[in-house]
């Protein structure tokens, strides 16, 4: 076939566009994600125990503050990311901070505790569970990413890809945090910090075979 | 900012808004550029003009499906390179050609020349066409091929209004997956 005939073709009585679509898009994706994690975490693993304690509801925060900022980061570059050429626009540093932050703040938090409790601080009770279950809650809100992501028009692939993860790992992580009962900031950040990387690192391998397009 | 950049992106402002006459101008423009630049592209890995036109009309395709991914408040030339360079290195990964031998280039290069001389892309629109339910192929040769209106197509095919609609719509991605399927062979 011509290109002109295929032109003329896609350009006879075009559709308006809708605008708003690749941004509304990823929110859907996000708010399905959630309910899905929250969903498996509520009903595979439950609630702590003592959620309603002062104790539990600080760290409860602390841990929905580290997963809430870096989904919502996150999804500022997914967003970008899902549309051609949205990888040259941006620097990517500033993904990196709600990590920053929790890693100094558990550093800090050592630095004032003796040494002997350190164990017990970065491995806490569960952190095998933990590990487990990040990443396999992760599983369902990633895929509805990807779905999002495909969607629109992304043309750098494992960046994409990576991301996805991310925004996946950090929802997950919000979920988890309902459930885990290993309240200190070195856990948190070694393990949350540690599974959601991990997260990124598998969407970088997944991307370019899953959004090509 | 080049003249082209500021026509172009005019032409794209109204096409994302529904202008038929806007949008033909624009894919038309559009390919023009793409031609120049994939057959530049390919000559450095001695592949024909065929394959060129099938990135061009890939790189179409791709700008009008996605054309919702356009951001307004950006300029169109990185957006088309963006897609453009995608398509090619797509291409040259199915290919199995060597990707350290393609250089980074400059989103200006897509814009920089203009090539009119239109070859046969290697699939046949019309036997794809085929492969379309009656319904879906019934519309889109009545809206986009003979230029009817959607009133006039929703008679001639016996359904109704919202009926063509939907399966125009479905109808040209599903052409899209086809001719995309088509040049990966």
């Amino acid at each position: 076939m011509k290109t002109d005939d295929l032109v003329a073709l896609l350009s006879t009585n075009p559709e308006p566009v809708d605008r708003g679509l690749v941004v509304r898009t990823q929110y859907a994706a996000l708010a399905a994600g959630i309910v899905v994690a929250l969903g498996i975490a509520l009903v595979g693993l439950g609630v702590r125990s003592d959620l309603m304690t002062a104790h539990a509801l600080t760290f409860l925060a602390m841990k929905l503050a580290f997963a809430v900022g870096t989904v919502g980061l996150a999804l500022v570059y997914l967003t970008r990311l899902a549309c051609p050429g949205g990888e040259r626009k941006i620097p990517f540093f500033p993904v990196t901070l709600p990590f920053l932050v929790v890693v100094v703040l558990a550093a800090i938090r050592l630095g004032f505790a003796p040494s002997s409790h350190w164990d017990q601080m970065i491995v806490g009770d569960q952190w095998l569970e933990c590990l487990v279950s990040i990443p396999i809650i992760a599983i369902v809100p990633f895929g509805i990413s990807i779905w999002a992501v495909r969607r629109a028009a992304p043309t750098d692939l494992a960046r994409t890809g990576a991301f996805a993860g991310l925004v996946a790992g950090g929802v997950s992580a919000m979920a988890y945090a309902l459930h885990c009962t290993d309240d200190s900031l070195p856990f948190v950040a070694v393990w949350y910090g540690g599974t959601i990387v991990l997260c990124t690192l598998a969407g970088a391998a997944l991307g370019p075979r899953l959004l090509r397009w | 900012m080049t003249t082209h950049e500021i026509e172009l992106k005019a032409l794209m402002l109204a096409s994302l808004d529904g202008d038929a006459t806007s949008h033909h101008a624009l894919l038309h423009q559009l390919s023009r550029r793409l031609r120049a630049y994939y057959k530049g592209k390919l000559a450095r890995f001695g592949r024909g003009a065929a394959e060129a036109e099938d990135l061009v009309q890939e790189a179409v395709l791709a700008i009008h499906f996605k054309r919702h991914t356009y951001d307004p408040a950006e300029p169109l030339t990185p957006w088309v390179h963006a897609i453009a360079r995608y398509k090619l290195l797509d291409f040259l990964r199915r290919t199995r050609t060597s990707l350290a031998d393609v250089p980074i280039d400059e989103a200006d290069t897509i814009m920089a020349h203009d090539d009119n001389v239109d070859a046969e892309s290697t699939y046949d629109v019309k036997r794809l066409m085929g492969r379309l339910p009656k319904n879906v192929r019934c519309s889109i040769e009545a809206v986009k091929l003979d230029g009817l209106s959607i009133a006039e197509a929703a008679e001639r095919c016996g359904l109704s209004e919202s009926g063509v609609k939907i399966n125009i719509h479905r109808g040209l991605k599903t052409l899209a997956a086809l001719i995309a399927r088509e040049t990966r062979t």
